[in-house]
């Protein structure tokens, strides 16, 4: 059975909501902090990090596998929801 | 026991793992040649795509780049990871939902057109085979080396070996030895990071080591932007590149990881949609590890080189320098006649010639670590080679036999495709090694090429064929030519065609050929739009095509229509 219109127009709005917040938080954390704020950042420390460009090569790609597993999370739940999960 | 009694021992050892899993895993249906039968757990797809995605340049070059570049090395850290977000929210679980096994074969049914088909099959089969014949020239290198055999025969034994399992296992056997690789490169990887970053910082993480204090209390970055300034080198940690090109490089290498077929292809494998963005966060997990260890290998590495080397007597250097003098990957040329090594930025004063690939390869006797980290390492190298190698061959092999052979043959039997799939392979094994064998002289040159063209060729019409029901087959078509003329014209001008004007000051926008992907990209989608709107909207039948992938529910495994 599929799922009516309006339901499933619901379903791909909340997607499309999700997809543009942790998108967001993707650019701001590589190109943001990593790059375009990048000397600002470097004259806050982070231990013996220069916090600039800690986030270009260590804080970026940890905060890039913390985002995937927020998506999962949250699309398992949203499928859930809207009951077009897959068993 | 010896260094070579324990490279041929553990390389050996390697060899006969992946041989017996290929054996255990012999595929006996296109649909296990072609996507594993569609029943891979995420945790194992993920371990097989991060090794396939680790090439022998992620092991064995990377580091080294960023050793010499510092903070500008950063774009390819970012770049080869932050793809992997794109992939797993905007692509992987769709196209798993679409339910077949290549990237050509989503463009040909979402823009229902075989000449799409073909166009896409055309991008798939260029930017595969100017990577693999990287792989095998790292296969040759990695023997030449290590075990003092000629490059030819390295490639030669590489082949034999890639032969046996990607012809034999297709994509099941693949997958099983992708695992079995990854663990090995990432285990050869970390032992020699974990035993430098202790000695220096006495932190046994090298991610932590690298931001701790070197033996005077100073961090150790900190030393090493006042060690290379006072060389005449930039600072470690502020980079030379403008901000616009960091940017554009950037994105195009996230743009074209995401838009890379055998890495999309990977995805096709797990059971169900919600097990491919699963197997994606895995995968980020695994690359992860290798390339947050990475930057702290570059560091360590150029700031034990400059130590042990910088204004020391030419006839009392270690012994790690004297061997690597040997393999020409070190070069020291006494030009002052003191006696004495300078390493300087100015070419004209400077005595010391470094390859990049020492970082990692020499890591383990800078170390002074034990023969059998030596070992490993060669086989994490060739673990690296090979399994990228393997999941690139299956990419050409799918492309020929089911893209092509099919399409325009659909009444061939299922066994004649796969034994046209297993043709193709052992075609495609042949020419990758003859070209490993006979490098083309622009192999370096050709990785901008295979990136840029993902990110303005596919990147944009999957991504438009997921999020639009109103793009269509005119504006795919166009959108695809227009990107991939764009980029290839760029790239081949500046590399090719008139090499000497390769400098920002003639660049467009200050964009380098790198990072020129990003541009054709952003073509690709406008000549899309503009196309797409002013031709018919596409059929009922895509359109609702294009619904269905939109949700889990009701996705069987990869099957054939």
């Amino acid at each position: 059975m599929s799922p009516t219109p309006t339901k499933m127009e619901r379903y791909w709005k909340k997607n499309l909501q999700t997809l543009a917040l942790l998108l967001f938080i993707w650019f701001v954390v590589s190109f943001g902090f990593g790059i375009l704020w990048v000397e600002e950042l470097n004259t806050i420390r982070l231990g013996g990090f220069k916090l600039g460009f800690w986030f270009a090569q260590q804080g970026s790609i940890y905060s890039f596998v913390v985002l995937i597993f927020i998506y999962v999370i949250r699309m398992n739940a949203l499928d859930r929801e809207f009951k077009v999960n897959e068993d | 026991m010896d260094l070579l009694t324990w490279t041929y021992l553990l390389v050996g050892l390697s060899f006969a793992l992946y041989i017996g899993i290929a054996i255990w895993t012999r595929a006996s249906s296109t649909q296990e040649f072609y996507v594993a039968g569609g029943g891979v757990s995420p945790l194992a797809n993920g371990l097989a795509t991060a090794a396939d995605w680790m090439s022998a340049a992620s092991f064995m070059s990377m580091a080294g780049i960023i050793s010499f570049s510092g903070y500008d090395g950063s774009v390819y850290l970012m770049g080869w990871t932050g793809g992997y977000v794109l992939l797993a929210l905007l692509l992987a679980p769709y196209l798993r939902k679409f339910g077949k096994f290549t990237v050509p074969d989503f463009v040909g049914d979402r823009y229902y057109s075989n000449k799409a088909r073909v166009v896409a099959v055309i991008c798939a089969l260029f930017i595969s085979f100017t990577y693999v014949a990287g792989q095998m020239r790292g296969v040759g290198i990695v023997f030449s080396r290590y075990l003092e055999l000629p490059i030819e025969w390295g490639v030669v034994i590489g082949m034999a070996i890639v032969f046996f399992y990607a012809v034999l296992g297709g994509m099941k056997g693949i997958t099983y030895t992708q695992v079995a690789q990854y663990c090995v490169l990432i285990f050869a990887y970390l032992v020699p990071a974990i035993f430098i970053s202790m000695q220096l910082t006495g932190n046994p993480i090298p991610q932590l080591g690298l931001g701790g204090d070197v033996a005077e209390g100073v961090p150790l970055l900190d030393k090493l932007d006042g060690i290379l300034a006072d060389l005449g080198f930039e600072e470690y940690t502020s980079g030379k590149k403008s901000k616009s090109d960091l940017f554009m490089i950037t994105l195009a290498l996230m743009v074209g990881t995401a838009g890379l077929p055998h890495v999309i292809v990977r995805f096709f494998t797990v059971p169900r949609v919600r097990d491919a963005r699963l197997s994606a966060g895995y995968a980020l997990v695994f690359i992860a590890i290798l390339y947050t260890a990475a930057p702290a290998v570059a560091a360590f590495g150029i700031y034990n080189t400059i130590q042990s080397t910088s204004e020391k007597p030419i006839d009392a250097l270690p012994e790690w320098v004297t061997n690597w003098q040997q393999t020409n990957l070190i070069g020291i040329e006494d030009k002052n006649g003191d006696g004495k090594v300078q390493y300087l930025a100015d070419p004209a004063t400077n005595e010391l010639r470094i390859d990049k690939d020492i970082m990692v390869l020499a890591s383990p006797e800078i170390a002074s670590l034990p023969n059998w980290v030596v070992g490993l390492v060669a086989a994490g190298a060739m673990a690296a080679a090979l399994s990228t190698a393997a999941g690139l061959l299956l990419v050409i092999s799918t492309s020929v036999s089911r893209d092509l052979f099919k399409t325009f043959r659909p009444e061939i039997s299922e066994k004649k495709e796969l034994r046209i799939a297993r043709i193709a392979a052992a075609g495609a094994v042949l020419l990758a090694g003859y070209f490993g064998i006979n490098p083309p002289g622009f192999v370096a040159e050709v990785v901008a090429f295979a990136f840029g063209l993902a990110a303005s060729s596919f990147f944009p019409v999957i991504l438009l064929g997921i999020f639009s029901t109103r793009i269509n087959r005119e504006g795919a078509i166009a959108g695809m030519l227009a990107g991939l003329v764009f980029t290839i014209s760029y790239i081949s001008y500046f590399k090719f065609i008139a090499p000497e004007l390769n400098t920002a000051a003639h660049w467009w926008w200050g964009i380098s050929p790198e990072g020129i992907g990003t541009l054709g990209m952003a073509l690709n989608f406008l000549v899309c739009f503009g196309v797409s709107y002013l031709t018919p909207p596409p059929p009922k039948n895509v359109q609702e095509l294009i619904q269905e992938i939109r949700i889990p529910k009701g996705a069987g495994k990869a099957y054939d229509h």
